[in-house]
C-alpha cells in the first residue's frame, strides 16, 4: 500500500476499470456505482410518476371533465401507482442508500454477491420497462388501479399482460437485492462489529430483507396467477368459473400489507442515523430501536386483512386484523418517542438533513395516528375507498419514505458526490415541498371523511374548495421538488469539496474519504465501540 | 501498490444466498397450495373423482424417478469431494437423464389429457363443473411451474457438469455443485407434495 502524504487511492467515481464511459457504470459491480444506477432511474421514474399525479390533480381542479377523460384518469392513477409504488418506493431507500452506505457502514468492501447486485438492477430496468411498453403497446394502457384486482385485471380490454408480469419481474429484483443484503450483514460485517454494534440503517434493511425475501414471492405467485388467468382461463379468480375474488385479495395483500414496511423500515433506519448525528447523541433505546423494527416487520405479516373489511369476511377475522393493526403502532410509537427523546438534551446542530428528519417525524405522526382511525372497525365501513385513505397513504408512504428519501439524499450527498449543496436553495426546496405536501395532502382528510371517494374523474359540487385547496397545493409541491433536484444537480459543479465527514457522524461511513474509494477501506477496522458514541 | 480487487470467496455466504433463494422458492408454491386447500376444501367430492382420471402409474414413475435424481446429484458432490471426477460426471449425467424422464412422462401424461380436450379453458372441461375446471386448472398450473424448475434445474446442472469437465469446479471448490443440488433437492421436495395432492386424495 503507498504511504505517500497527498497521494490517495482514487475514488469511486476516478476509478478507472476495465470499461470506459457509460460502460463503465451500467458493467460496474461496484456496489457505489450500482447505487447510483438506482438513484438516477428511481429519481426519473419518481418525476415521471409525480408529473402523473401532478395532472390528476389538475384534473381535479374543477367538477366534470377539466383536461382528461374518465378512462385517461383511471390509467393516470393506474400507471401512477404502479410506477411509484414498484419502481421509486419499494426500491427507493433499499437499492439506492442500503446499496451505497450498507457495505461501508458494517466495514466491508462490498456486498456478498455483486454480480447479482447488478443483475438486480437489470431486473429493475426490465420490469419497468415492461410496465411502460403497456402504456403503449396493445388495446390501451392498463386501468384496474395497482392492485390489478380480480375479476377487473382478466376482463378488461386494457393491456394488463405487461404490466402485470413487469410487476413481478420488479418483485424478483426486489427479493435478490434483499437477499444480497441479509447475506452481507451475516457474513461480511468488520471485526468486533457485533449484531448489536450494528447502525440503525443497517438493522432496519437487515428486517427489510428478510420481509423482501419472505413476502415477495407471494404477489409474485398471485401475478403470475393473473397472468394465466388472462392468458389460459385457469379460473383461480373467475367467479363464473368456480374462482374467488375474494382469495385474490388475500393474496394480494398478504405481500402488499408487508409491502408498506420494505418501504417504511429503511426511511426509519435513515431517520435515526440523521437525528442521532445532528444532535450530538447516542441514539435513545438502541436496543428497543433493533426490537422495535424486527417487531414491526413481523406483526407486519398479520395485519393484510384491515385493507378488506369491507370485502366480506367474518366477524372474528375483523377484530382479529383491527387488534393487531393497533399492534403495529406500538413499535411505531417507541421509535418516535426515542427520536425525540435522543433529541432530549442533545446539542442540536439546524441542518437541512435535521429540517427533513423534523418534517418526517411530523408527517409520520399524523399519518400513523390516520392509520388507527382506519384500523377500527366501525370508522373503516364508513371511510372505506374514500379520500381519507389516499391522505393516509400519502401522508405514510411519501411524507414518510418519500421525506426520509430526500432527508437521506442531503444527508448523504457529501459523501457520494464528495460535494456540499447549497444549503440555503435546499432549504427554500424543502420549505416548499413541505408547505405543498400538506396543503396537497391535508384537505384529502377532510374531503373523504365528508364521502368523497377515490379513483373517480368527478365529483360532487360541495367538494370543489377543498379540491381547488388540494389542487394548488400539488404546484407548491412540485415547484419545491423541482427546486430540490435542480440544486442537488447544480451543486455537482458548484459546491464546494466535502470533507469525509462534514456533519460529524460516527458510523463508519464517515471515517472513509468523500466520495469513497473503489475498496472502501485501505484496511476493515477493527469496532470497538458501539454506533453513536459521542464521548 | 495493488489495484486489483481480491477475489473474495465464502462458500457459506453462496449457500447461505442459496438456502434465502429456496426460501422465496418454497413461498412461491406456497401460495399455490394456499390457494389449492382453499379450493379443495370447498369442492372436495369433484376433486375427489376427477384424481381418479390422473395416471397413478406415471406420477409413481415420476417420483420414484426425481428420488433416485436426488440420490445421484448428491452422490455426484461426494464424489468431487473424494476428487473421483470421472464419477462425478458420470452421475450428473444419469441426473440430467433422470430428469428429461421426468419431462418426457410429463409430456404423455398432459398429451392424453390434451387429447381428451381437458385443459384450462376447454368447453369439454368447463362442462363439467366448476370444480373439475378448478381441479385441471391448479393441476396444469401446479404441475407446469413445477416442470418449468426442472428445465430451469437441468439449465443448472448443465452448467455444473460442463464446469467439471473444465474443471472449474473441482474437490476444493465445489459450492456451485452443492447449491445445484440445493435447488434440485427443492424441486425434489416440491413434487413429493404435488404427487399425493394431485394423485393420491382419491
Amino acid at each position: 500500500m503507498n504511504t505517500l502524504a497527498g497521494i490517495a487511492e482514487p475514488s469511486y467515481i476516478e476509478h478507472k476499470g476495465k470499461y470506459k464511459g457509460l460502460l463503465s457504470w451500467i458493467l460496474s459491480t461496484d456496489h457505489k456505482r450500482i447505487a447510483l444506477l438506482y438513484l438516477f432511474s428511481i429519481l426519473t421514474f419518481f418525476v415521471v410518476g409525480a408529473t402523473l399525479g401532478l395532472l390528476m390533480k389538475f384534473e381535479l381542479i374543477a367538477p366534470g371533465k377539466t383536461i382528461m377523460t374518465p378512462q385517461a384518469y383511471n390509467a393516470f392513477f393506474t400507471l401512477h401507482g404502479i410506477v411509484m409504488i414498484f419502481a421509486v418506493v419499494i426500491p427507493g431507500l433499499p437499492a439506492v442508500f442500503g446499496n451505497f452506505l450498507l457495505p461501508i457502514m458494517i466495514g466491508a468492501k462490498d456486498v456478498a454477491f455483486p454480480r447479482i447486485n447488478l443483475l438486480s438492477w437489470y431486473l429493475y430496468v426490465t420490469g419497468v420497462s415492461l410496465v411502460l411498453i403497456s402504456q403503449f403497446a396493445g388495446q390501451g394502457p392498463p386501468d384496474t388501479g395497482w392492485t390489478f384486482y380480480a375479476p377487473y385485471s382478466f376482463r378488461t380490454t386494457g393491456n394488463m399482460l405487461p404490466a402485470v408480469f413487469g410487476a413481478f419481474v420488479l418483485g424478483f429484483s426486489s427479493i435478490l437485492t434483499g437477499l444480497n443484503f441479509l447475506v452481507t450483514m451475516h457474513r461480511m460485517r468488520a471485526p468486533g462489529m457485533t449484531w448489536l454494534k450494528m447502525p440503525l440503517f443497517p438493522w432496519a434493511l437487515y428486517a427489510t430483507g428478510w420481509v423482501q425475501l419472505l413476502a415477495t414471492p407471494i404477489i409474485g405467485i398471485t401475478l403470475l396467477m393473473i397472468v394465466a388467468e388472462r392468458t389460459l382461463h385457469i379460473g383461480f379468480f373467475d367467479p363464473t368459473l368456480g374462482g374467488d375474488p375474494l382469495l385474490y385479495q388475500h393474496l394480494f395483500w398478504t405481500y402488499s400489507h408487508p409491502a408498506v414496511y420494505i418501504m417504511i423500515l429503511p426511511a426509519m433506519g435513515a431517520i435515526s442515523e440523521i437525528i442521532s448525528t445532528f444532535s450530538r447523541k447516542t441514539i435513545f433505546g438502541y436496543n428497543f430501536m433493533v426490537v422495535s423494527t424486527l417487531a414491526i416487520a413481523f406483526v407486519g405479516y398479520f395485519v393484510w386483512g384491515h385493507h378488506m373489511f369491507t370485502s366480506g369476511m367474518s366477524g372474528t377475522a375483523q377484530y382479529a386484523f383491527s387488534l393487531l393493526t393497533f399492534l403495529v403502532a406500538i413499535p411505531s410509537a417507541i421509535k418516535v418517542f426515542n427520536w425525540i427523546s435522543t433529541m432530549h438534551n442533545g446539542s442540536i446542530e439546524l441542518q437541512t438533513p435535521f429540517y427533513w428528519a423534523m418534517a418526517f417525524v411530523f408527517v409520520f405522526m399524523i399519518g400513523g395516528f390516520s392509520g388507527l382511525i382506519l384500523g377500527s372497525l366501525a370508522a373503516n365501513v364508513h371511510l372505506h375507498n374514500t379520500h381519507f385513505v389516499v391522505a393516509h397513504f400519502h401522508f405514510i408512504v411519501f411524507g414518510g419514505t418519500g421525506f426520509a428519501f430526500f432527508g437521506a439524499m442531503h444527508y448523504w450527498y457529501p459523501k457520494i458526490t464528495g460535494k456540499m449543496y447549497d444549503t440555503r436553495w435546499a432549504n427554500i426546496g424543502l420549505i416548499l415541498f413541505f408547505i405543498g405536501f400538506i396543503t396537497l395532502y391535508g384537505p384529502m382528510f377532510y374531503l373523504g371523511f365528508k364521502g368523497m371517494p377515490r379513483r373517480y374523474f368527478d365529483y360532487d359540487e360541495v367538494f370543489h374548495a377543498g379540491n381547488i385547496l388540494s389542487s394548488m397545493g400539488s404546484w407548491v409541491l412540485y415547484s419545491g421538488l423541482a427546486i430540490i433536484i435542480i440544486n442537488l444537480f447544480a451543486s455537482l459543479k458548484s459546491g464546494t469539496r466535502a470533507s469525509a465527514d462534514p456533519w460529524g457522524g460516527k458510523t463508519l461511513e464517515w471515517t472513509v474519504p468523500s466520495p469513497p474509494p473503489v475498496e472502501n477501506f485501505e484496511e476493515i477496522p477493527t469496532i470497538t465501540k458501539g454506533p453513536y458514541e459521542y464521548k | 501498490m495493488n489495484t486489483t480487487p481480491e477475489i473474495h470467496r465464502d462458500d457459506l455466504a453462496s449457500k447461505t444466498g442459496m438456502w434465502l433463494f429456496l426460501f422465496t422458492e418454497m413461498l412461491l408454491f406456497g401460495g399455490l397450495f394456499v390457494v389449492y386447500s382453499v379450493y379443495r376444501f370447498r369442492n372436495a367430492q369433484a376433486f375427489h373423482l376427477a384424481a381418479h382420471e390422473l395416471n397413478v402409474a406415471i406420477g409413481t414413475i415420476n417420483t420414484i424417478i426425481l428420488l433416485i435424481s436426488s440420490t445421484t446429484i448428491a452422490m455426484s458432490i461426494t464424489a468431487i469431494q473424494k476428487k473421483n471426477k470421472k464419477f462425478a460426471l458420470l452421475l450428473l449425467g444419469i441426473t440430467i437423464l433422470l430428469g428429461l424422464a421426468f419431462l418426457v412422462n410429463k409430456y404423455f401424461e398432459w398429451g392424453e389429457h390434451l387429447k381428451e380436450h381437458i385443459y384450462p379453458g376447454s368447453a369439454v372441461l368447463a362442462l363439467r363443473g366448476q370444480g373439475d375446471v378448478l381441479f385441471y386448472g391448479l393441476y396444469f398450473f401446479m404441475t407446469g411451474l413445477h416442470a418449468l424448475h426442472i428445465i430451469i434445474g437441468l439449465i443448472f446442472i448443465g452448467i455444473i457438469t460442463s464446469m467439471i469437465y473444465r474443471d472449474k469446479i473441482t474437490y476444493n471448490n465445489f459450492v456451485l455443485q452443492e447449491n445445484s443440488g440445493l435447488y434440485w433437492h427443492l424441486v425434489d421436495l416440491i413434487w413429493i407434495f404435488l404427487f399425493p395432492l394431485f394423485y393420491l386424495i382419491t
